[in-house]
């Protein structure tokens, strides 16, 4: 486990040195923040009972996803793993006397929360003190709120799980582009990147939030804000437990079996 | 313009040595862009309109809007890669060639497999086009054709604007992306949807509006002032500012000598 951990560190002190990228990259989020919450106030102004969640709530929704934004990204992947993988250089990486799962998982993880870390800070700060409907407003409670972070902490090792499946993908494929933009945009629709979920039609909703993605952003985002309480609390956590083992058993399995029948290209 | 041609076919050439990955990739950009065009489809299914604009009239929007971007990024796409030039000391060769620098950074990239992108324009903008209600005659269809011509180069002096920026800084500046691709993914919807303030600013600082939805009205028969045809024609005084601040960054560029 020690040898993950520094996996981790190595990573993780590395992505902070480029601080002023994340920096300039504030101001991105915040445009993109607004823009996003000013055209959901055109929908609201035209027709507020067509609203599947309050104002509020969403405008609370987008602030959350701009600042956890490095946490889900869907195209936060660790690209020099896609070369390795394409240039033979994976080899080395399978010398090592550590789980190749383990180290890929430690170092995605790493670099998603640094970056986070950096990036979601200033829109803590000023996003609350916004004018009411506008800004991000508190959890629905306490209880909302540690369901949250452990709902946040859940999705978020979905996330890199996936991720995993992916680069593993690459040994059979050896071309990435396609499986990359492929994930990268399942990704991005099916957690609630470009609209949240409860904003689907019905029939289509009910399908998309059993699927591992609504286990990423969605489940976090919406326990926070109150919108997912209750029973069906309970079963969001749990489906986002049962997705988080199946996800790492079959990236366990991809690496087993691309261990057996890899062949190295090149010398 | 011969010397361009000879630029362009050598790239074709070049995209055309591997053509399965070249198709492949072709697919993989076409999937990227779906998304929005989904958010935008399913937000349809519950709301009916957006600031007045229905649904096939945000696609007309949306799809005219990609074009712009799709075809500014088609041909100035070496200004992407600008950054990573400066750095390697690549530019240094461009400098000593007598040719304008603007045009060789231009030529430095073409990336083929972009149509793909342009594919979902080129299907929606039909479909808008005979769904949107707008009455064409000449005039409406020359609105449209100075939309996306003038939308084009607006985004290309946008992407000359945001390369300028890294003689000062030699990275590459993700604040760019505000400009070029917030415009882009926001000016999906008309841009007076945002409220006043940001109207005001799509149209008398980076003049995105001028491009998209003054014209927009006049094609929707909302205005009849024969003035909005023009306007997307306007809009490319803001290439004066990006291509002075490009001079003035070369003036400032000091070599990384590596």
């Amino acid at each position: 486990m020690k040898k993950y951990f520094s996996f981790f560190r190595l990573r993780f002190v590395t992505s902070l040195q480029y601080r002023i990228a994340a920096l300039a990259g504030l101001s991105t989020q915040f445009v993109w923040g607004a823009l996003l919450i000013l055209a959901y106030r055109a929908f609201y102004q035209a027709e507020p009972e067509a609203f599947p969640m309050s104002f509020q709530a969403t405008a609370t929704y987008v602030w959350l996803q701009q600042a956890l934004l490095a946490l889900f990204q869907p195209w936060g992947f660790e690209n020099d793993i896609f070369e390795s993988v394409q240039s033979g250089t994976v080899a080395y990486e399978l010398c090592r006397p550590v789980s190749v799962y383990g180290m890929w998982f430690s170092r995605t993880a790493a670099r998603r929360i640094s970056s986070v870390l950096l990036r979601c800070i200033p829109i803590f700060l000023i996003a609350p003190f916004l004018p009411a409907p506008y800004g991000l407003a508190g959890p629905a409670g306490a209880p909302a709120f540690f369901w949250a972070l452990f709902s946040l902490v859940l999705g978020s090792l979905v996330a890199v799980a996936f991720v995993q499946i992916v680069y593993f993908s690459t040994f059979f494929t050896i071309a990435t582009e396609g499986v990359r933009a492929l994930s990268a945009s399942l990704v991005e629709f099916l957690q609630g990147a470009v609209i949240p979920i409860p904003f689907l039609p019905d029939g289509v909703r009910q399908v998309v939030e059993l699927l591992p993605f609504a286990s990423m952003l969605n489940a976090p985002l919406r326990i926070y804000s109150g919108d997912i309480s209750g029973a069906f609390l309970y079963r969001v956590v749990a489906l986002q437990l049962f997705w988080l083992l199946a996800l790492v058993l079959v990236g366990k399995l991809m690496e087993r079996c691309a261990m057996k029948r890899t062949v190295l290209l090149g010398g | 313009m011969r010397l361009y041609r000879k630029y362009f076919g050598i790239h074709l050439k070049g995209a055309m040595q591997y053509k399965a990955s070249f198709f492949l990739a072709v697919f993989a950009q076409a999937l990227v862009t779906v998304n929005v065009f989904l958010g935008i489809f399913f937000l349809f299914q519950r709301f009916h309109k957006i600031g007045g604009f229905t649904y096939s009239q945000v696609l007309l929007c949306y799809s005219v809007v990609l074009l712009q971007f799709y075809i500014a990024e088609f041909f100035a796409r070496g200004f992407d890669r600008f950054p990573v030039m400066l750095g390697n000391g690549q530019f240094d060769r461009i400098l000593v060639r007598p040719r304008n620098t603007v045009f060789q950074v231009l030529m430095s990239r073409f990336d083929f497999a972009r149509i793909g992108r342009v594919l979902q324009a080129v299907v929606l903008l039909p479909y808008a086009i005979a769904t949107a209600g707008v009455n064409w005659d000449f005039w409406k269809v020359l609105t449209l054709i100075f939309m996306i011509l003038g939308g084009a180069l607006l985004f290309a002096a946008i992407f000359v604007l945001v390369a300028a920026c890294s003689f000062f800084t030699t990275e590459g500046l993700e604040v760019g992306n505000i400009l070029s691709d917030g415009g882009k993914e926001h000016g999906k919807y008309p841009w007076s949807v945002y409220g006043k303030p940001v109207l005001f600013f799509t149209t008398f600082i980076v003049p995105y509006a001028l491009t998209q939805y003054y014209p927009l009205l006049y094609l929707l028969g909302q205005k009849t002032n024969p003035l909005y045809i023009f306007l997307p024609l306007l809009s490319t005084w803001f290439m004066i500012p990006c291509f002075l601040f490009w001079r003035v960054g070369l003036r400032h560029y000091k070599s990384t000598g590596s």
